[in-house]
């Protein structure tokens, strides 16, 4: 069903070390649609746009499509797919291989943020709590990575690389808050970031470690955490 | 994406299971989508109490129901995601939209019910005092945001028929006031949200819903001994806030 709407109708509210705005960026790249991004600095406040366009969760990212606001990021990586079906898609055609993979993105994004979250805000046992969670989120992945090259498997890069690469510049910092290493626990998973990171879509769109580890630091001082 | 109707009969030749338990919203969701489809399948019940091998075996990640096993393929869990594959591999009336904006905003409202319009209900219900009073003007605003959803002068969110976001709201249209009798509390009046209490009236009349809906008084009994734990969930959520802080950078 090819989309009436031309694509440089696109525009993207984001904000730049968002693993959640990447996932749009890294889909947005790898169809090759043309849009223009507006930087959001959220840390200054949220701007008229972008209240009237997410109202309801005031987030970042927003994708606007001819002024149509379409709001989460999993979600804007299947409309994308949806309402520009003659790119390379990123979800597969088949249901059953669909399902896996929207399952596994849903994994991710239940998974990893929030503890990864809880790992550099918390100290004593809820630190420790949250590092043993983010072992076994990792040897899960890990799992169902096996020895594909990517976890859309046949596919080749897919649905559930977009939603996992963006958090691989944070490992870094899980690492240290976290007092273990990547490649020990899940070395598949390290392969698997370190190919990632060499694919175009994902190198143009994501921040070093450093950059996120710095910006970690930044909002620990906002929020008076040591 | 619809399939070819050669491999639309293979795929119904293949036979379907869907693990569940009594009482279970998400269980129904998936449920529904079967019938609505004209699909058969075989319901396998849980005692979640007691979890058997099978289920352990197939969704070994979240160890939950629903989980739907079609034919010799591995588990596809998590209710949305089977309601999706469901209305993908199989014919018969679509659940989602055509459109791909229409599709994206039912999988938003989806997504709302099942994380904060879902979490404020319960904290309407469970704590009290000041906190309690907050958590109703919140559930009561979510519940205006739903209703929102409901295209003007139809019955149902997908239309004249049932579609994915009806399925993925019913659980206001039908656990809710079970809730809301052990607690004592009223969240969905016909006052407060008309069109939206209409709209509940519909779904539970509706003849398929019916068939796999819980009876309404065995799920009373069957819930109203667990208020307490239901006090205590609603108590951990409230700390657990406090450590999820949605930053100002909402990131």
């Amino acid at each position: 069903m090819a989309s009436e709407k031309s694509s440089s109708d696109l525009t993207l509210l984001d904000f730049w070390v968002s693993p959640f705005g990447q996932r749009v960026r890294i889909a947005l790249a790898e169809k090759s649609l043309p849009y223009e991004y507006v930087e959001e600095d959220l840390l200054a406040g949220k701007s008229d746009r972008l209240l009237q366009s997410n109202p309801v969760h005031k987030k970042i990212p927003v994708l606007l499509h001819g002024g149509k606001p379409v709001n989460e990021s999993l979600i804007i990586v299947q409309y994308l797919d949806e309402a520009f079906p003659d790119t390379p898609s990123l979800l597969p055609a088949d249901p059953y291989a669909r399902a896996q993979a929207r399952f596994w993105a849903d994994y991710v994004d239940k998974k990893v943020y929030d503890c990864g979250s809880r790992l550099w805000k918390l100290k004593g046992e809820p630190q420790a709590q949250a590092r043993a969670e983010m072992l076994e989120i990792l040897k899960t992945l890990e799992t169902e990575l096996g020895d594909k090259e990517f976890f859309g498997g046949e596919h080749g890069f897919g649905f559930v690389d977009a939603a996992f690469a963006p958090f691989t510049p944070w490992f870094m910092s899980y690492e240290k808050y976290g007092e273990f290493k990547v490649a020990e626990v899940a070395p598949k998973i390290a392969a698997w970031a370190e190919r990632v990171g060499k694919r175009e879509s994902v190198a143009k769109s994501l921040y070093s470690p450093d950059k996120v580890y710095d910006f970690i630091g930044v909002l620990k001082k906002m929020y008076g955490i040591e | 994406m619809r399939h070819q109707s050669k491999q639309a009969l293979v795929m119904m030749s293949e036979p379907v299971k869907l693990i569940g338990c009594f009482g279970s919203p998400v269980v129904h969701r998936a449920e529904l989508a079967l019938r609505l489809k004209g699909v058969p399948y075989e319901l396998i019940t849980e005692d979640l109490n007691n979890k058997s091998e099978m289920l352990l075996k197939h969704n070994p990640v979240h160890q939950k129901v629903p989980v739907l096993l079609h034919g010799d393929r591995p588990a596809i869990c998590e209710s949305l995601v089977i309601v999706e594959y469901v209305d993908e591999a199989f014919d018969g009336p679509p659940l989602m939209p055509a459109d791909p904006l229409a599709r994206a905003a039912v999988r938003f409202w989806a997504s709302f019910m099942d994380k904060e319009c879902r979490e404020s209900m319960w904290m309407a219900l469970w704590t009290d005092g000041e906190e309690q009073a907050g958590a109703i003007s919140a559930a009561k605003a979510n519940l205006t945001l739903i209703e929102g959803q409901l295209p003007e002068g139809k019955r149902f969110f997908g239309g004249d028929t049932i579609g994915f976001l009806d399925i993925a709201v019913s659980w206001i249209a039908h656990w809710m006031e079970i809730f809301e009798e052990i607690a004592g509390v009223r969240l969905l009046t016909e006052e407060g949200h008309p069109t939206l209490y209409r709209w509940a009236r519909e779904y539970t009349a509706n003849q398929t819903v019916r068939l796999c809906l819980p009876d309404r008084d065995r799920l009373l009994a069957a819930l109203a001994p667990s208020r307490e734990i239901f006090v205590s969930i609603a108590k951990t959520m409230s700390t657990q806030k406090q450590y999820s802080v949605c930053w100002i950078c909402n990131i």
